[in-house]
């Protein structure tokens, strides 16, 4: 791996974006990679728009992306998603979990949530590599809602590889390793689940 | 051992190998989690103080009795504690004094993006800038050495994205403090800062900066990095990454101790580059300096003064300046979306600060506000806040405003945190002054917009100890207010009579609401969400005007009105009532009343 990998995470706050990004960065560590993460966050504890970059490389010196150079986005919300959009690079690779979190102007004020039809004709136009996958709608049938962010990097291990962004040096090992290190040692079965229908997800969906 | 930490955590782990004896901070973004990180390792002292102020005498003390102090605040904390900080510079110290202050670029979660190393200059006090998180680990440890060597505080100043970004640290060993404790110092020639001893010690503070200036010619945190001579960058802090990034070839001479500055080390540098740049964020601290000292170089000129710095921001005023061709430029995608819906941040459901703001609002009075959540009071539907400048500032503004004869009856708003801070002073200047001001004190016994500190009305400290819970009050009668009322904070009537009553009165009064931060967690084991009937409500969108997130439009119109009728999110919902109470239509049903056995 020569170039620095760019990744950003989006989210609302209280969807485990940051936890989510926690791994990311650990997951570069432990593949031998210099890794590095960076929160993006503002007056809210909750409800408000969450962002966070990790970047693997060689050698990588700054925390945050420039617009513009982010190669893969994770978003745990549709409308965040479509925020971000101007800071991909072409062609990125684009994970979107298909959750709809209104957001307060939108409910009680007069903006308007974006359709399913501007946020999928948007995304095209950059990448054709996107990808919508339902987090919540898994993690749900494993028992679980909570476990959608492992699903979703669960189905963003197997984007990398079938994209060909990661090197052979990252395995489903490393990934589970570091996931299960992170959760109580009764939930560590339903978060190996949880990956691996993420996983699946992929897989089945093809281009 | 390698592990990844954020630059706070890194902080709070040098604190712990440097074998601190005292940490004492006031809770503020970015720096918070310094302290909270560490106060979980094992046998160490470390405490919330009331304000900034009171965290440095703190660690002053520590320091004077031969152990290692520290105290932490986010840049603004740095104003209030300024007094502390300058004669600590003066007094010198017997062990290491280290104050750290996050400044935050870019004001993700502030109200100004002042650049403290101007304190570190106008104090004579020495300043390291860590450029990721192992150096923020190291320089931690290295400031305590400094501190010691040269009998002085030492600023170590982080950035919000030192403090909150995450890289890999090499774990080094805990030094711990000796058992031996060293007799309290009897030397006022030092200690005892009357203008007598003051006038022989700024001659020796001088000289001391001379001989830090020195030793920085030989800190191995100050490391030139030799690439081709057409550049040559002079960076410190997070800047360094981004130089490194945009410019892998240039010439880099990094600066870990950005004052004083290792005058030698520079011209050097300058002389051995075609072309020299500075970059850092905000000021142009090091610039002018470096131009001080005779060096052409360019700087602000090129790179911006506000805001916070990435790979982009730096490589399109290179691109600019001519630094880079028009070719390094980095297209972004254009594709048009339309306005997007925004998040901004607002009070949660169950918020008990919503029901004064929503009768502030109705009572059109001016209200004076403060630092907190609550400062989210000024956001429409509640749109009831007109003033926020610090910590502490809302009373006094309001006292001020009604001696100069605004017409109106002024309300300050403060939270309870906050008036512990700055916010008892300036009530005793409303008392001893006589303005007729209410102050409403938002008691939610707890530390909330960063993330629940302890505080002094939680009657637990931030180790875990039991401790005396300050009741306001007692406190109030006793600063000499006579119009004192505490209030449940849900009950929406109650407190508008009340407020009503004080908005009247041509003396002080005080308000006080209580009820613990619905987020709590022992708060959260009560929720019970709340439902809309929807045959009763027809949709007359008062509860919209309470703000509440929870609360929802509904696809269901009113026959009559055409109107939406509302819809409760049961998942956000607390059942704090505050919709029930207000509804014209009893269309939101209270929750059943539990009986206690007994009752």
């Amino acid at each position: 791996m020569k170039e620095a990998i760019n990744f950003l995470l989006a989210g609302v706050g209280g969807q485990g974006t940051i936890l989510a990004s926690d791994v990311l960065v650990s997951v570069g560590l432990a593949a031998g990679l210099q890794a590095k993460q960076a929160e993006v966050h503002g007056m809210s504890q909750r409800g408000g728009s969450v962002t966070s970059f990790v970047r693997w490389g060689e050698v990588v010196f700054s925390p945050l992306v420039g617009a513009g150079e982010v190669d893969v986005l994770l978003s745990f919300e549709k409308l965040e998603a479509l925020r971000t959009l101007n800071q991909l690079r072409s062609n990125a690779v684009v994970l979107i979990n298909n959750q709809v979190i209104e957001p307060l102007t939108a409910i009680s004020g007069d903006q308007k949530y974006p359709s399913d039809k501007v946020i999928k004709d948007a995304f095209a136009k950059v990448s054709s590599h996107v990808e919508f996958i339902g987090g919540e709608e898994i993690a749900r049938s494993l028992g679980n809602p909570r476990v959608a962010n492992v699903v979703l990097l669960g189905a963003l291990s197997a984007l990398l590889e079938r994209d060909g962004v990661a090197g052979p040096e990252l395995t489903s090992e490393t990934w589970l390793t570091v996931i299960t290190d992170r959760v109580p040692q009764k939930h560590i079965e339903l978060n190996q689940k949880a990956f691996q229908a993420g996983r699946d997800a992929i897989k089945k969906t093809g281009i | 051992m390698i592990k990844m930490l954020s630059g706070n955590e890194a902080v709070a782990r040098g604190m712990w190998e440097a074998g601190v004896g005292v940490a004492s901070a006031y809770p503020g973004t970015p720096s918070t989690e310094i302290l909270e990180n560490f106060s979980l390792f094992p046998n160490v002292y470390a405490e919330w103080a009331p304000n900034e102020k009171v965290a440095v005498d703190a660690a002053i003390g520590a320091a004077y009795a031969g152990r290692r102090g520290i105290a932490l605040m986010k840049h603004v904390g740095l104003n209030v504690a300024a007094d502390s900080f300058m004669y600590a510079s003066m007094t010198g110290i017997e062990a290491g004094l280290v104050i750290v202050s996050a400044d935050d670029p870019a004001m993700h979660s502030s109200q100004n993006e002042q650049d403290n190393r101007t304190f570190a200059r106008f104090g004579r006090v020495p300043c390291l800038e860590p450029s990721d998180s192992q150096e923020a680990k190291d320089l931690t440890v290295a400031a305590f050495r400094l501190s010691e060597q040269f009998d002085t505080p030492v600023l170590l100043r982080l950035t919000t994205r030192i403090c909150h970004s995450a890289s890999a640290v090499e774990l080094g060993e805990r030094t711990k403090p000796s058992a031996e404790h060293k007799p309290f110092p009897r030397n006022p020639d030092k200690y005892v800062m009357v203008p007598g001893n003051a006038v022989k010690r700024h001659p020796v503070i001088e000289q001391r900066m001379k001989d830090v200036a020195a030793f920085a010619e030989t800190f191995p945190f100050n490391r030139v990095e030799r690439g081709e001579d057409k550049l040559g960058i002079i960076t410190c802090g997070i800047s360094y990454q981004y130089a490194k990034e945009i410019f892998p070839n240039a010439s880099v001479l990094r600066l870990g101790l950005t004052w004083p500055l290792p005058e030698k080390i520079i011209r050097a540098f300058a002389g051995s580059v075609k072309r020299l740049i500075i970059i850092e964020e905000l000021d142009p601290f090091v610039e002018e300096a470096v131009r001080l000292m005779g060096i052409p170089c360019e700087g602000k000129s090129i790179f911006p003064i506000t805001g916070e710095f990435d790979p982009r921001v730096v490589r399109e005023a290179a691109i600019q300046a001519g630094l880079l061709p028009a070719s390094a430029h980095v297209a972004l995608p254009e594709v048009e979306t339309g306005p997007l819906p925004s998040r901004p941040p607002v009070l949660c459901p169950g918020c008990p600060h919503r029901p004064v703001f929503y009768i502030l609002n109705k009572l059109k009075v001016p209200v004076n506000g403060d630092i907190g959540c609550y400062t989210l009071g000024f956001i429409p539907p509640l749109s009831a806040i007109h003033t926020c400048g610090c910590m502490g500032a809302g009373i006094g503004v309001a006292h001020g405003a009604a001696k100069a004869g605004s017409p109106e009856h002024h309300v300050a708003v403060i939270g309870d945190s906050t008036f512990f801070h700055t916010g008892i002073p300036a009530l005793i200047n409303v008392v001893y002054n006589r303005s007729a001001v209410t102050t409403v004190i938002l008691d939610n016994r707890i530390t909330g917009m960063t993330g629940h500190q302890e505080n002094p009305g939680t009657g637990r400290t931030l180790l875990g100890q039991e401790t005396v819970k300050l009741e306001l009050e007692p406190l109030v009668r006793t600063l000499g207010v006579k119009h004192v009322q505490t209030l449940p904070a849900y009950d929406v009537k109650a407190i508008e009579k009340k407020l009503k009553e004080y908005v009247k009165l041509d003396e002080p009064s005080v308000l006080i609401v209580v009820e613990p931060c619905a987020l709590l967690p022992e708060v959260r084991k009560r929720w019970v969400p709340l439902e809309v009937l929807a045959d009763k409500c027809n949709g007359c969108t008062l509860c919209f005007r309470i703000g509440c997130p929870a609360i929802l439009k509904s696809e269901e119109l009113d026959e009559k009105t055409q109107r939406p009728k509302a819809l409760i999110d049961a998942s956000m919902c607390t059942g704090c009532e505050v919709c029930a109470e207000i509804c014209p239509r009893l269309a939101i049903p209270f929750k059943p009343v539990k009986v206690e056995a007994g009752e």
